[in-house]
């Protein structure tokens, strides 16, 4: 049985009436450092990290002011102005689930900013970063606080932009121009199945608010139209967040300054596909529904698709990001799941945007340390010499591989608990997803930080500056202990109850079940696999040949091959066809009369020999001719 | 009667006389003269829309005056939301045309010195311009159906003589091509036009008066197909489409966007006005296979542009696809599709022209039209590749900028449209969703080509935008990005007029139903 | 007695066309194209006196002036042919063709 989502309140006044401050600021940022450009070299990073920061206070406060209602007062709509006359006002919905998406996306994003200073202060176009960071928290907030699916598609293709123009961000490398645009248009393929699924919800509907749909929309309804737009939605949030099977563009993506990689790529913006499905969850997809459940099935094998991949990358970031892929499907799967599993996705997505940005930029760090070497058989003993960053990012990994009582442990537990119990066999998978994760992680944690030093010649490692690794403590912080605290005794759940619905029974977290047991000891093997071969033995400098399935994994389980031989190749035969068709076909009809009349008009105007007395005797034939046809016509 | 329209078509005129009159060798004061009318035309035209009452009658600032007597022609003149929101769209575009064509005709020379078009008459681009602008409005303007018809042909002249003598090395062919198409079309309709004036027998040309006057449903049809097939030449519509990329490959940049911008309008303008309304059985009974044509121009048009080599076709076919967004908006037959048409069409004109202007700056400092001739401008000029991006991201349609809401609102509202119940019309919405992901690769792969990658050795000297180039891309811009948010201003005044036009498409149906019931 | 005109008039036409035909040079082109309309004047007094109106004569007076301008014209080109190309063959100035 579902519940009755909480109503939607209309709230004006206040820090929640005045919630378009949290989008403004980062936008007036990006406005005026975009505008103004070189004026504002010097202080513009300044501004943009200020810009983050009012709009996390912003967040925070509005926060506070949600808490001071009941719990079942805590969905405010705020009506900003009138958008699509007679079709769909701009409004922001305030509630705990988009008030926690802010909070992290703020929260986080600050951190980055901050971080983004260090990072790239050697490079000349650091303001033009800094705007294009700002204009993403702009558009990933609108995403996430609309009240209405115009609104957060135009938030949804705005983190698109931004993310495109952050990935090409060094767009003078072709890889990076390349990457930023495969990721565009294979998010495009996603954003149709959204359009759609927008047509389907409006035509049925005739509403495009949350508000409204709420009110039309019985808890549990299920039939062919809905389980359409569930499908539609999906489509659109695999995109977005790299499930299969349009997962191609992330591994791409990581081309983009690590930064980027950590704010976008890995702790908010992919995750908006989840962010999607929660909020169209209780429309959408119902607990059992076949919408819910391709959602599920999506999740799991995306979790091993990227566990896999992640297994043979020795690029660091793109290890990390098969880590992310196989991430966010362990939330899709929880999202599949119903309301049983919303709060631990959403927990989940929370934490990993803690522990997830903390190990990117420690990767980042390492990189900025080794001359943006990103080859992990070039690393090796590095936790010498940079002592903060391997802190962190060590505990970055083991909130990842859910090492008991951090962060990770609580709500990937959860979600692989929850899972076993509603959909018993994407569960196990799910369990062995996390075997996976223990051994590509820690086969990273041992390439990196600890064995040799394979060192390049001109490579000086050296720690961070603060500005740099502050951030990193910060994150650590919340990757050990935010975990715990969101998931016992239900905080999170009891939290998000009003905006996604109660779940049937209330879960309680064991600490001693089976699968839970079984996810430790498959962690714990996995990890002993890494060491004995990456740890225990050292890493050979040049990637080995490896067996069928190491290339499998390393060439990202041929997703690039079968999109080139299925999409690209017929895509540009086609397009050669076209061309040809319209130059020669179309065109060449029109040119061919225009020159056929040309041609005879040219063969007819030899009629005209310049004798007069020809023309005199054509005239007279014309003349008798016309005589005769009157007389003819006049006898008639 | 409202002097304001007669105005607005005198200033310009007046102005392209004063222009051609100057003395030789004042150039630079024709440039200057031009630039100042084409404000004022700009100003008063403002003053006069805020004058216009969305709630008020369909045609505001009415003005009429015998012009031939015995056959009821008159000099009509007035304004409902739709032509309001194009002619505003015009005189907006106008001025910007003048400061982007500046040198246009002082010759134009790459960075290395290069004449890649030779030195013309400065004087005759400029008052030809002006001329245009006058046609413009007055297209737009007119209610009497023959004097539309009389702007319909006239418009041809001023933009063959700036395509075939200030256009690139193909021009005389482009210009020809261009003038003959449009002349085919026209003529179709000027026998349609007759046709309507003998059929309905009324002894007026006058718009308002001849709609519902043709009840007859198979002379509907004929004289549906003589106007339809012109404004089909002028949108122009799969498959009489190849004259376009042609003339706006040839054409110099400023010219290229008036005529893609807004005399391609007239077309889609047309459907919408005179086709629905004067025909509407006809334009019922030809709603699939004309939806047809719009979902193959679109996806067509797409897919073509992909593979394109020259920048200004490759606009040029994306224009192709987008007009088959707005026919599509306009045959769906329902008032969101319709609004969004609409809306398209004024959308599509600032998305457009700012990406041909950017582009005009780009080929100014080459003098190569080809894409594959270029590479790394951001990094010697990003001022220029900022905006050609935000341009191109215009086109294709994304959300916060202006065309999405109106691509939206012409999808959205065929699908639900109800017009052919069975579902035709879903069926092409999802499709046309196609070109939302084919849009997504040709502009971004002519970006890519043009912008990133290392940078081309002749692509070292550019210079980034000056400032007067900057004036002409930031109103548009500017533009693009506040109806992006904010649509409503336009879209209050066009819903009133596009209910209209279905209530008059509807109308008549239903009493000849029930004419027939009883 | 009005076909005796005519039948006359018809014959005049009949000869200057054959002339205009067939001959090559300018001059006696040109005779013939006068004897052509003066066999048309001749038609158009018949003609007035059988009605008995004065339109036809009137017309005839026309035709006259007509012919008198045309000579005026035609013989002023045919001489500057002449001097040009030292011929008045009507078969030599054949330069305005295809």
């Amino acid at each position: 049985m579902e519940s009755q989502l909480a109503e939607i309140a209309q709230h004006t006044g206040g820090v929640i009436g005045n919630a378009w401050l949290m989008i403004a600021f980062p936008l007036v940022g990006a406005f005026i450092l975009l505008v103004f450009n070189r004026f504002t070299n010097r202080w513009g990073h300044l501004l943009g990290v200020a810009m983050s920061l009012a709009s996390f206070v912003v967040a925070v406060l509005a926060f506070v002011e949600l808490l001071g209602f009941g719990p079942e007062e805590r969905r405010r709509a705020v009506h900003l102005y009138e958008f699509i006359p007679g079709m769909v006002d701009m409004g922001l919905l305030i509630d705990p689930l988009s008030i926690s998406f802010a909070l992290l996306i703020t929260g986080v994003g600050s951190l980055i900013h901050i971080y983004s200073i260090g990072y790239m202060s050697h490079d000349e176009h650091r303001r033009r970063f800094f705007s294009y960071l700002n204009l993403f928290v702009a558009a990933m907030l609108l995403l996430v606080l609309a009240d209405n699916y115009v609104g957060l598609f135009i938030g949804w293709e705005g983190v698109g932009l931004a993310s495109y123009l952050l990935i090409g961000f060094w767009q003078f490398k072709p890889s990076a121009a390349t990457a930023a645009k495969k990721a565009f248009v294979v998010n495009r393929v996603g954003d149709f199945g959204l359009l759609v699924g927008m047509f389907v919800i409006w035509t049925t509907f005739g509403t495009l608010t949350f508000k409204g749909l709420g009110e039309q929309i019985a808890p549990g309804t299920q039939n062919g139209t809905m389980l359409a737009i569930g499908l539609l939605l999906l489509l659109g949030a695999c995109g977005k967040s790299a499930q299969l099977p349009l997962q191609s563009w992330l591994l791409d993506a990581m081309e983009g300054p690590t930064p980027v990689s950590a704010l976008i790529h890995a702790a908010t913006m992919v995750t908006a596909g989840v962010y999607l499905v929660v909020r169209s969850g209780a429309f959408f997809f119902p607990e059992g529904s076949g919408a819910a459940l391709a959602v599920a099935i999506v999740g799991a094998v995306t979790l091993l698709a990227g566990a896999i991949i992640g297994c043979a990358k020795d690029d660091i970031k793109k290890g990390l990001a098969g880590s992310t892929m196989s991430q966010i499907g362990y939330m899709m799967l929880g999202a599949g799941l119903g309301p049983a599993g919303y709060a631990f996705a959403i927990g989940h997505l929370i934490t990993h945007g803690f522990f997830k940005a903390d190990m990117f930029l420690g990767a980042g760090s390492v990189m900025h340390g080794m001359n943006d070497e990103v080859d992990m058989r070039k690393y090796g003993a590095l936790r010498k010499v940079m002592p903060i960053t391997f802190v962190t990012f060590f505990i970055g990994y083991l909130a990842i591989i859910g090492f008991p009582l951090l962060s990770g442990y609580f709500t990937k537990d959860g979600i692989i608990e929850t899972a076993v119990h509603h959909q018993p066999i994407l569960g196990w998978l799910a369990v062995l997803g996390a075997g996976i994760t223990g051994f590509y992680m820690s086969r990273m944690i041992f390439m990196t930080f600890f064995g040799e030093k394979r060192w390049a010649d001109d490579a000086h490692p050296h720690e961070s500056p603060l500005v740099m690794t502050v951030p990193l403590m910060i994150l650590s912080l919340g990757s050990i202990f935010l975990g715990g605290y969101l998931i016992l005794s239900n905080r999170l759940l009891d939290w998000l109850t009003p905006a996604v619905g109660a779940p049937a029974e209330r879960p309680e977290f064991h600490f001693t079940s089976v699968p839970g047991l079984a996810t430790l000891a498959l962690v714990a093997v996995g990890a002993i696999i890494a060491w004995m071969k990456y740890g225990r033995v050292p890493v050979p400098a040049v990637q080995p040949r490896g067996s069928f399935l190491t290339t499998f994994a390393r060439r990202d389980l041929y997703g690039d091959a079968l999109n080139e031989s299925l999409f690209m190749r017929p895509g540009q035969w086609l397009t050669r066809l076209a061309v040809f068709f319209d130059n020669r076909g179309i065109d060449g009809v029109v040119n061919g009369l225009a020159a056929g009349i040309g041609g005879s008009s040219g063969r007819l105007r030899r009629i005209q020999t310049g004798f007069a007395r020809t023309y005199a005797l054509s005239i007279l034939i014309g003349a008798a001719l016309l005589t005769g046809a009157l007389l003819f016509v006049g006898n008639i | 009667m409202s002097p304001w329209l007669p105005i607005l078509m005198a200033v310009p005129v007046v102005g392209a006389i004063v222009v051609a009159l100057l003395p030789k060798g004042s150039d630079k004061l024709a440039k200057q003269v031009t630039l100042l009318v084409s404000l004022l035309v700009l100003v008063l035209t403002g003053v006069m829309a805020a004058g216009f009452d969305p709630s008020g009658d369909r045609f505001q600032f009415v003005a009429e005056y015998n012009w031939i007597p015995s056959f009821g022609v008159k000099f009509g003149v007035g304004v409902d939301g739709v032509a309001l929101v194009l002619i505003a769209l015009s005189v907006v575009l106008v001025p910007l045309v003048v400061l982007a064509s500046w040198h246009d005709a002082d010759g134009v020379k790459t960075a290395d010195g290069t004449l890649i078009t030779p030195k013309r008459s400065v004087k005759t681009y400029f008052a030809l311009l002006l001329v245009l602008e006058t046609m413009m409005i007055g297209v737009f303007a007119a209610t009497d159906i023959f004097l539309f018809y009389v702007f319909f042909e006239a418009m041809l002249i001023p933009m063959y003589f700036m395509i075939g003598s200030y256009g690139g090395a193909q021009r005389s062919y482009a210009a020809v091509k261009f003038l003959l198409y449009s002349l085919f079309g026209g003529l179709l309709m000027l026998v349609a036009v007759i046709g309507l004036y003998v059929v309905a027998g009324k002894q007026t040309f006058m718009f308002p008066e001849l709609v519902g006057a043709i009840q007859d449903p198979t002379m509907q049809k004929w004289l549906f197909g003589g106007f339809f097939i012109a404004f089909a030449i002028k949108a122009p519509l799969w498959p009489v489409h190849t004259w376009l990329p042609d003339a706006a490959a040839q054409a110099p940049a400023g010219a290229a966007v008036l005529l893609v911008g807004v005399l391609d309008k007239v077309g889609t303008f047309g459907m919408l006005r005179f086709c629905l309304e004067l025909f509407p059985d006809a334009a019922k009974a030809f709603t699939m296979p004309i939806v047809v044509l719009a979902v193959i121009s679109i996806v067509y048009g797409a897919i073509v542009a992909i593979g394109q080599t020259d920048m200004k076709r490759l606009i040029a076919y994306t224009s192709i696809s987008h007009f088959g967004f707005i026919v599509l908006g306009v045959f769906a037959m329902s008032s969101v599709a319709q609004s969004g048409a609409a809306l398209y069409m004024v959308n599509h004109g600032f998305a457009t022209g700012a990406l041909f202007l950017a582009a005009g700056f780009l080929i100014a400092r080459r003098g190569s039209p080809y894409i594959g001739d270029y590479g790394g401008v951001q990094k010697v000029a990003p001022v220029l590749a900022g905006f050609f991006l935000i341009a191109g991201l215009a086109g294709l349609s994304l959300p916060g900028l202006s065309s999405f809401v109106s691509e939206f609102m012409v999808m959205i509202g065929t699908y639900s449209s109800q017009a052919h119940g069975s579902g035709a019309l879903t069926v092409a919405a999802i499709i046309s969703a196609v070109a939302v992901i084919l849009a997504a690769v040709y502009i971004l792969w002519m970006v890519q080509r043009t912008m990133n990658g290392p940078t081309a050795e002749p692509v070292k000297a550019f210079k980034d935008l000056s400032a007067r180039e900057v004036w002409v891309l930031a109103p548009l811009v500017a533009l693009i990005i506040g109806f992006g948010f904010f649509p409503k201003p336009l879209l209050d005044v066009i819903n009133p007029s596009v209910q209209q036009t279905l209530t008059n498409v509807q109308v008549p149906t239903s009493t000849i139903a029930e004419g027939t019931g009883q | 007695m009005t076909t005796h005109y005519l039948v006359l008039s018809g014959l005049l036409f009949a000869i200057g066309a054959m002339g205009v035909l067939i001959r090559r040079n300018a001059i006696v082109v040109f005779m013939c194209v006068e004897l052509m309309l003066n066999a048309c004047n001749l038609a158009f007094v018949t003609f007035s006196r059988q009605v008995g109106n004065l339109e036809g004569q009137i017309i005839a007076f026309f035709v006259m002036v007509v012919a008198a301008a045309e000579v005026v014209v035609g013989l002023a080109i045919i001489v500057t042919i002449f001097r040009t190309r030292r011929s008045a063959s009507v078969d030599d100035a054949n330069l305005l063709k295809y």
